[in-house]
């Protein structure tokens, strides 16, 4: 069965984010100084062949610690469409 | 001494390293195609700096899942010397053959032009013909080159003399104005703590040719001939 995954990758939050500061300092040219904390990741869908939510959720699992995410620097939660959200660590 | 350059698909930097290798010091070298998965015997595994896969999710992160990674990753673990510079650097810490990662510039942007860096010690292949202290001027060219640990690996690094290269000014002092990328305690070359995998965003290879009027790199390179025999 086919599943498909919604992947979300964030820059740790102890760590700088200069694209998220950059777009922080244009929220005050909008008008709009109530928005802060702005921060930019990486969203990434994916398809899984799998024979059962369980075995694909592992599949999406190793591809987000070997590849997708590196833990120094990210953090990354994801969801699977037809399966039961689940989210990864942190 | 026979070097290995390692050519993936958006390396750019790759000539110039063999131009060095052979023309500048006189050395052999064969090319690395990214699918070999023979070494063909080399000394020394060379990766050199570019855009390996358009830098595409994270710099070097695809690079490092490519065939010939398999035999590097095996070499170092033999023993093997191997040397990152700039994407280089960044394939290895993807690779976890080194400590670390190495994050976007602060300013995010891509900045190229000459940096001082300095050696910490040269109890290592790469700083061997440096003086600790003196200042060396070395091209960067990076947009991702801030290099980042955590403080427990940050702690083992200095303890264990693992930090090679800190941006410095053109006396060798290390000072927050002259850290040109954000790199945390300045570093910009680094080795791992088997002392046999080194990696350095600023490009020796730039720098090591007369024509050019700089030859500061050049004793990277010195270093490497003076302690490795074949």
């Amino acid at each position: 069965m086919k599943y498909r995954a919604e992947i979300t990758v964030m820059p740790l939050k102890a760590l700088l984010d200069p694209q998220g500061k950059a777009i922080t300092a244009s929220m005050k040219n909008l008008d709009l100084p109530e928005i802060t904390n702005v921060r930019v990741g990486k969203h990434i869908t994916l398809e899984v062949d799998a024979e059962d939510r369980e075995q694909a959720w592992q599949k999406v699992e190793t591809a987000c610690k070997k590849l997708l995410a590196n833990p120094i620097m990210e953090y990354y939660t994801f969801t699977m469409v037809g399966c039961e959200d689940r989210s990864g660590k942190k | 001494m026979k070097f290995g350059v390692v050519v993936f698909p958006g390396s750019n930097c790759d000539h110039d390293m063999i131009y060095v290798l052979k023309k500048n010091l006189g050395q052999e070298v064969v090319t690395l195609w990214h699918k070999d998965t023979h070494l063909h015997n080399v000394d020394i595994i060379v990766l050199p700096g570019g855009f390996s896969y358009g830098d595409y999710l994270r710099s070097g992160a695809i690079a490092r899942f490519s065939p010939i990674m398999d035999q590097v990753i095996r070499f170092a673990g033999r023993g093997g010397y191997v040397l990152g510079i700039c994407n280089g650097f960044q394939i290895l810490c993807e690779a976890h053959l080194l400590p670390g990662a190495l994050l976007h510039n602060p300013s995010h942007r891509f900045i190229c032009r000459n940096a001082f860096i300095t050696s910490e010690t040269a109890d290592s292949l790469v700083t061997a013909a440096t003086v600790p202290g003196k200042a060396l001027k070395i091209p960067i060219a990076h947009g991702e080159g801030r290099y980042f640990a955590g403080e427990d690996v940050l702690r083992q690094m200095n303890d264990k003399q693992q930090v090679l290269f800190r941006y410095c000014d053109e006396n060798g002092r290390v000072t927050p104005e002259a850290n040109p990328n954000g790199s945390v305690q300045n570093i910009a070359g680094i080795c791992n703590e088997g002392r046999n995998v080194f990696g350095m965003m600023p490009h020796p290879e730039r720098a090591a040719d007369p024509e050019l009027g700089n030859e500061d790199g050049k004793a990277v390179f010195e270093g490497i001939l003076q302690t490795i025999q074949p």
